[in-house]
């Protein structure tokens, strides 16, 4: 593989469900670029289309309702929108994989924790029964949990534990990418704190990518290199920790990050944004976040702003972005 | 100030099959009129289990929770009823704590029909539309149905509902945990707004270290069952005694570059609250622990003014 062309490239991803109320724009013209072995936090409220986007790169949208109507979804130099379902289920789990958010409910009740985890391997790899649950109980120990427990069932876990099969179960046929959908979100925080820690040990051992789809920003922080937010579909700011965080260009962004309750500082009211997240069938005209936006001008009301690149990578989609929004 | 609500040597026990649930156990606190008190802990350590207990929706197993000269844990059947008037609850999930099959105005106007608060039709649906107003839900949603509202709009709707017999106390029951961020700062302030405007007390129940900090006066830091640590706000950030709440403390994501702190590893999970083993429940856990934590039970003690801890050793490990 050439190192020069990125992991994963997304240009102009549209993915649209046509449902009873009308055609829900859920993803319009996602660009991403994700580089070998750098993992990316996905970030934005509920709605924002995370989750559609993640599906899409897996091929995984529900069709019908849901369809990707234009775009390319380039994985190593390789476009797999067009690809078809068999060629489709090779990569799936071997070289991109995916945790979704609920541990609970991403486990079969009926199966042991070995026999699950095995089954990836010997759908993808040429090994026979005890060798893939030699390698199965190998990572289930990466994963810190005895291999003692390789027999028992889901039930017998806790949420915590859980959440460690599902990556063991993801991480095990070594994925160049691994998409992590809100994987600490139903976890307490010393739980998530534990599972946090896992997640980056792994990854640096494995040398896997990884991207964290999640609304925390805390968690964002703490283990991602680059960060993209989502707003109804759009990423409306891009660029590394660094930038997105200490030189915040996008009212969203700055936004959320107003949101939040400090820890360290008590303030005597928080500044939320204020209105609602737009009707995905109903998107605005102009800006998408025009109608909640403090700096909204007559030209965001009529025309979308394009990316407006400022330094390095960091871009942000929004007319003002340039000048530093007071 | 003078106490509102007085709880003292509470206790919650479940009948289960594998034996007794402690799921809260021998708690003593008060409430000064018009503050917030936190509770803060992981599932489990039954944070939600007091909260009902509090308003006797669950009968208490033993204690007392005193309110306004009376004991609520002995109340029973119309009194109780009456003492509802003064003491509400917004629940977690506005998804499922709503009614489907009721309009938004009829769920606001519900418990005013219960008690009987108005005679007229007219003095009622004028109440409706000042709750409405209060908590900022447009009146073109007066005859819609949960299902057509999002998360935040549904919380205002429990929150309408909580308010409408001015009662003088409410246990929220982690009432932003299910919103967005955004969502969550708005309904944050409607709170802190309608606290100050009413003078409202709140017993607020999270798992959010940051959204405790924002809104509570004083806090208590929960673990299967019983406190460990309890406090004013100001002081739990500044000062933390007990092992289990500086792993807590520890273990939250800051949203800042480079500014993550040292973690402190907590070994394992929780215990079972079925039948605990004597001694200091978090032993198991903690890396303090020696052999007199396995044996006896830590008593909460003062360890700075208005600062309880239940850890024997609380001095040492600071």
């Amino acid at each position: 593989m050439n190192n020069a062309t990125p992991l994963l490239h997304v240009k102009n991803l549209h993915v649209r469900y046509t449902t009873d109320e009308g055609t829900v724009h859920a993803v319009n013209g996602v660009d991403l670029v994700m580089k070998k072995g750098e993992t990316l936090g996905l970030v934005g409220e509920t709605g924002a289309g995370k989750t559609t986007t993640a599906l899409s790169i897996l091929r995984l949208i529900p069709d019908p309702p849901g369809e990707i109507t234009s775009g390319e979804i380039l994985f190593d130099g390789h476009d797999l929108v067009p690809y078809s379902a068999m060629k489709m289920r090779k990569v799936r789990g071997n070289h991109i994989s995916m945790i979704f958010q609920d541990p609970m409910t991403a486990l079969n009740p009926v199966l042991t924790i070995g026999d699950q985890i095995s089954e990836v391997i010997r759908l993808h790899d040429r090994l026979s029964r005890s060798e893939a649950y030699g390698k199965a109980t190998r990572m289930l120990e990466l994963v810190g949990i005895p291999a003692d427990r390789m027999g028992e069932y889901p039930h017998q876990f806790s949420g915590g534990m859980k959440q460690r099969v599902v990556i063991a179960i993801a991480l095990v046929c070594n994925p160049l990418l691994l998409i992590a959908d809100e994987p600490t979100t139903a976890l307490d925080v010393t739980i998530q704190a534990q599972v946090l820690e896992l997640m980056q040990n792994l990854r640096t051992e494995l040398g896997t990518s990884m991207m964290l789809i999640t609304h925390d920003l805390g968690v964002v922080a703490k283990i991602c290199d680059t960060v993209a937010i989502m707003y109804a579909g759009e990423i409306v700011e891009y660029g590394t920790l660094q930038e997105v965080y200490n030189n915040t260009r996008h009212p969203y962004t700055k936004g959320l990050f107003g949101s939040i309750p400090k820890i360290d500082v008590r303030e005597r009211r928080l500044k939320p944004i204020p209105g609602l997240m737009p009707d995905p069938t109903h998107l605005p005209q102009g800006c998408s976040f025009h109608p909640r936006c403090p700096f909204c001008t007559d030209q965001c009301r009529h025309k979308k702003p394009e990316n407006v690149l400022l330094y390095g990578d960091h871009f942000a989609k929004c007319y003002y972005a340039e000048d530093g929004l007071q | 100030m003078k106490e509102l609500v007085t709880v003292k040597y509470l206790k919650k026990y479940f009948s289960t099959p594998k034996g007794m649930l402690h799921a809260v156990d021998d708690v003593s606190f008060g409430i000064e009129r018009g503050k917030t008190l936190g509770v803060v802990g992981e599932s489990g350590c039954g944070k939600s289990t007091l909260g009902r207990v509090l308003l006797n929706l669950l009968e208490p197993t033993s204690g007392e929770v005193w309110f306004e000269g009376e004991n609520v844990a002995a109340a029973k059947g119309k009194r109780l009823w009456e003492l509802h008037q003064d003491m509400q609850m917004i629940f977690q999930d506005p998804y499922s704590s709503l009614n489907p099959r009721m309009s938004i105005s009829e769920t606001i106007a519900e418990p005013l029909q219960i008690y009987s608060v108005y005679e007229s039709v007219r003095e009622l649906d004028e109440r409706v539309d000042e709750l409405m107003d209060i908590v900022g839900l447009a009146r073109r949603l007066y005859n819609v149905y949960p299902h057509e509202l999002d998360g935040g709009r549904r919380q205002r709707v429990g929150i309408a509902r909580a308010l409408a017999l001015n009662p003088k106390f409410i246990v929220c029951d982690e009432p932003v945990s299910a919103l967005d961020v955004s969502i969550q700062a708005q309904i944050i302030n409607l709170m802190q707004d309608l606290q100050e405007q009413n003078h409202l007390t709140y017993l607020f129940i999270t798992h959010d270290l940051s959204v405790v900090r924002h809104i509570a006066d004083d806090v208590l830091v929960m673990y299967l069952g019983q406190i460990v640590e309890q406090c004013a706000v100001e002081d739990l950030f500044l000062n933390q005694y007990h092992p289990y709440t500086k792993a807590l403390l520890s273990a939250i994501a800051l949203p800042r570059v480079g500014e993550q702190k040292k973690r402190i590893a907590l070994k394992g999970e929780i215990a079972s609250p079925i039948n605990p083993a004597p001694g200091c429940r978090f032993a198991p856990r903690c890396m303090y622990s020696v052999e007199q934590c396995t044996v006896k039970q830590p008593q909460l003690r003062e360890v700075a003014p208005g600062h309880f801890v239940a850890c024997d050793f609380a001095e040492e490990i600071s």
